[in-house]
């Protein structure tokens, strides 16, 4: 009788371990200013969004809970970095220069910045930017790509802290163009009060741009990084990603290898 | 500390810019905000019933709500109405309705002169009657009683206060950061945006603004003490609101 | 569920409210924290030892002269940073997770101890010496002259400036938003871009404002027609 016993308190021990282990929740950080359609808050207050439906489903695929924190975007390395988060999931690009500080899963979607403006404005961009106003959403690779690229452009360059802020000034005609993630803008545009707007142009591939969109991490949480990379390309090839992204994208952003 | 970008002018321009734009914007809000806050005063001692409690109104709205939402207020919520009206772009006061700059000054004038509305009125209540009854008697003017006896003597009551709201509002400019205005603060942000430093930023412009709060406090004491009938007043050095 | 659906000043009157919760909640334990750190502020300030002092002049006098803004940016991360640095140091790194409501708070109560700091002091040093001085001449312990002579005396002379501090707080806790912490101006910034009805929600936000200064004005003017009682009234 003992054997049995001590291979059923085996089992047990492992598989309580196990789920010990599972049971630690995940603090997913996202940015607390919304940012539509990848996250922002219903009325009901829950976070909803392209990217809160793919951190619950990536979560769902390594087993482990997942709360969703948000945190004020321009402090939110230094979050990841205090442990308060374990991860940022919320549009952030991998680029040279923050993996200098963080590091990064492998990218899950890839959109270039896009140059939004009234439909009854001719400008080919970058030369007839002399004398516009332009609103860049500030501690984004869009902001990064204008201060730097820009410059001689004659634009002048207006920095908000949320990218709504940024809309609302381009409708109400504070300013001429904006430069943002060309799905937030095809989400933005969609909307009735938007119908005189349309996309003038992409911004071309820059270094302030990087691969794409990739999950932030802290520098030595490597099996962290492994189980989210295997969740991501898991997440990706069954098509879990896809389907997510033309519900709430209308497009499928994901990147394939 | 890493003090590196300092030397790059790509930051140093957007330094200067921030530290230019916070400046100007203290300039003029502080005269508007005051010659506001004159008139403030003379509305709720002098001024018909109505008018005067609608002035009441106002400096208890200004002084009772955060200036952060009443700048958000005027910037968005404002700026969103405009959306709305037709033709508006053609106006004359369309590139003024464009620029932050605008409202964060409307903003701060008509906070200042909410405060020091109320600093102002008080200091001309204390002010004694006889002494503008004898104005009076010897023939000035309703006006010239008002600027050569009654105001000078209440600022000589309230100027300790009045520089203190001064040194108070150029704390409060910062808040502009987060309606598109480039000031220090902007500048500190786009620093911290590209080189991921968290502190040297804002340790740079917290010392930037404690030192230009020296100035400023320094002046405005050679100004309390060579105003003319001023008793000379103790040593404060900052203000306590 | 793509498109962000217009909605109204009822659907968001929930959170709005338990934002405007979330902000007395701060606003009280950042006003008693800051309370006790003026005290001991202006405790320090008077002290005989010049080292206490020269700590107390710097940390009122630093604090003062640095925008509000500003400092909440600062101490916000170097608090958190400072705090586990601290944790890491006793080896107890990661057991205690700061959380951002207690940031909040104990970023607004240290910034409100440097300002209570001098309203203690001024209001200690305008209680006549004649009774501390009877005090002690009856031979009243250090503590029981402070809680029966001091104490009473310097609260008729403080609370002008406390009911100042208090206003301002509520003012400030709005400031906190920028950090990205939900309290009600988060909450109202969030209604107002989901239901575009900016000019609404903001034009609410200062009225929930108002009301609360307001309602603390009369509370304040309450409590200082109490604590004079018995003093002799203003000719």
């Amino acid at each position: 009788m003992k054997l049995p016993m001590m291979f059923v308190t085996a089992v047990t021990a492992l598989g309580l371990s196990h789920t010990a282990l599972a049971d630690a929740p995940l603090n997913v950080g996202i940015s607390g200013e919304p940012y539509p359609p990848f996250t922002y808050k219903a009325a009901s207050g829950d976070w909803t969004g392209f990217e809160v439906a793919l951190a619950h489903a990536i979560c769902a695929d390594m087993e482990r809970e997942c709360k969703i924190v948000p945190t004020g975007w321009s402090g939110i390395i230094p979050s990841l970095d205090a442990g308060r988060i374990d991860m940022i999931m919320n549009s952030m690009s991998i680029t040279e220069k923050r993996q200098r500080v963080i590091d990064f899963t492998r990218p899950y979607y890839f959109t270039p910045g896009a140059y939004v403006a009234a439909s009854d404005l001719e400008i080919n961009i970058p030369e007839d930017l002399d004398g516009l106003v332009m609103g860049v959403q500030s501690a984004t690779t869009n902001a990064t790509y204008a201060r730097r690229e820009l410059r001689d452009s004659g634009v002048e360059i207006r920095l908000y802290d949320q990218a709504e802020q940024v809309n609302n000034d381009l409708l109400s005609g504070r300013l001429d163009v904006i430069l943002a993630d060309e799905i937030a803008m095809v989400q933005f545009l969609e909307r009735n009060e938007a119908d005189d707007y349309e996309v003038k142009a992409t911004a071309p591939r820059h270094e302030a741009y990087g691969e794409g969109i990739g999950i932030g991490l802290r520098q030595e949480d490597n099996a962290l990084q492994a189980s989210l990379n295997e969740a991501i390309t898991a997440v990706i090839e069954d098509g879990t990603c896809a389907s997510l992204s033309e519900q709430y994208l209308t497009t499928d952003v994901c990147v394939y290898d | 500390m890493d003090f590196s970008w300092l030397s790059d002018p790509f930051y140093l321009g957007y330094l200067w810019e921030g530290f230019v734009n916070t400046l100007w914007l203290l300039l003029v809000s502080a005269v508007g905000g005051l010659l506001l806050a004159v008139l403030v005063a003379l509305a709720r001692l002098r001024g018909p019933r109505p008018l005067a409690w609608l002035v009441w109104a106002f400096t208890t709205v200004m002084r009772g709500t955060p200036l952060l939402v009443q700048l958000f207020f005027f910037y968005y919520g404002v700026g969103h109405l405009m959306e709305g009206v037709p033709g508006i772009r053609e106006t004359i006061v369309w590139p003024l309705l464009r620029d932050p700059f605008f409202f964060a000054a409307l903003t701060f004038i008509l906070s200042v002169g909410a405060y020091s509305g109320e600093v102002i009125r008080g200091a001309m209540q204390s002010v004694p009657q006889g002494e503008l009854e004898a104005g009076r008697a010897f023939g000035l003017s309703g006006f010239q009683v008002l600027t050569r006896l009654w105001l000078p003597r209440a600022i000589q009551l309230c100027l300790p206060t009045l520089t203190g709201e001064m040194i108070l509002l150029l704390k409060s400019i910062p808040l502009v950061s987060t309606i598109a205005l480039m000031d220090l603060l902007q500048a500190a942000n786009i620093i911290r945006d590209e080189t991921f430093l968290v502190y040297e930023p804002l340790l740079l412009i917290a010392g930037i603004y404690i030192a230009t709060t020296v100035v400023l406090t320094l002046a405005l004491h050679l100004v309390e003490l060579n105003f003319p009938g001023m008793r000379p007043t103790r040593n404060r050095w900052l203000p306590i609101r | 569920m793509t498109a962000m659906s217009p909605e109204g000043l009822g659907d968001w009157a929930g959170p709005i409210f338990s934002g405007a919760l979330t902000t007395v909640q701060i606003a009280l334990l950042a006003y008693a924290i800051g309370l006790l750190l003026g005290l001991l502020g202006a405790g320090a300030k008077l002290s005989p030892w010049a080292p206490l002092r020269g700590l107390a002049t710097a940390y009122s006098t630093l604090i003062r002269a640095v925008p509000e803004l500003l400092l909440i940016l600062l101490l916000y991360y170097a608090g958190a940073q400072a705090l586990d640095a601290l944790l890491a140091h006793l080896g107890m790194a990661g057991a205690v997770q700061i959380t951002g409501f207690a940031t909040a708070v104990g970023v607004l109560a240290f910034v409100q101890g440097a300002y209570m700091t001098e309203v203690f002091r001024g209001a200690i040093l305008a209680i006549p010496r004649g009774q501390l001085e009877a005090a002690d001449a009856f031979g009243f312990s250090r503590w029981a002259r402070f809680h029966r002579i001091v104490l009473p005396g310097m609260l008729p002379n403080a609370l002008p400036g406390m009911s100042n501090l208090w206003l301002i707080l509520i003012k400030d806790t709005a400031l906190i938003s920028v950090i990205g912490f939900n309290e009600l101006f988060f909450t109202i910034q969030q209604a107002a871009a989901s239901s575009r009805a900016y000019f609404l929600f903001y034009a609410a936000a200062g009225v929930i404002y108002l009301l609360m200064t307001l309602s603390s004005t009369a509370l304040f003017a309450r409590l200082e027609r109490h604590v004079r009682r018995g003093q002799p009234t203003e000719a």
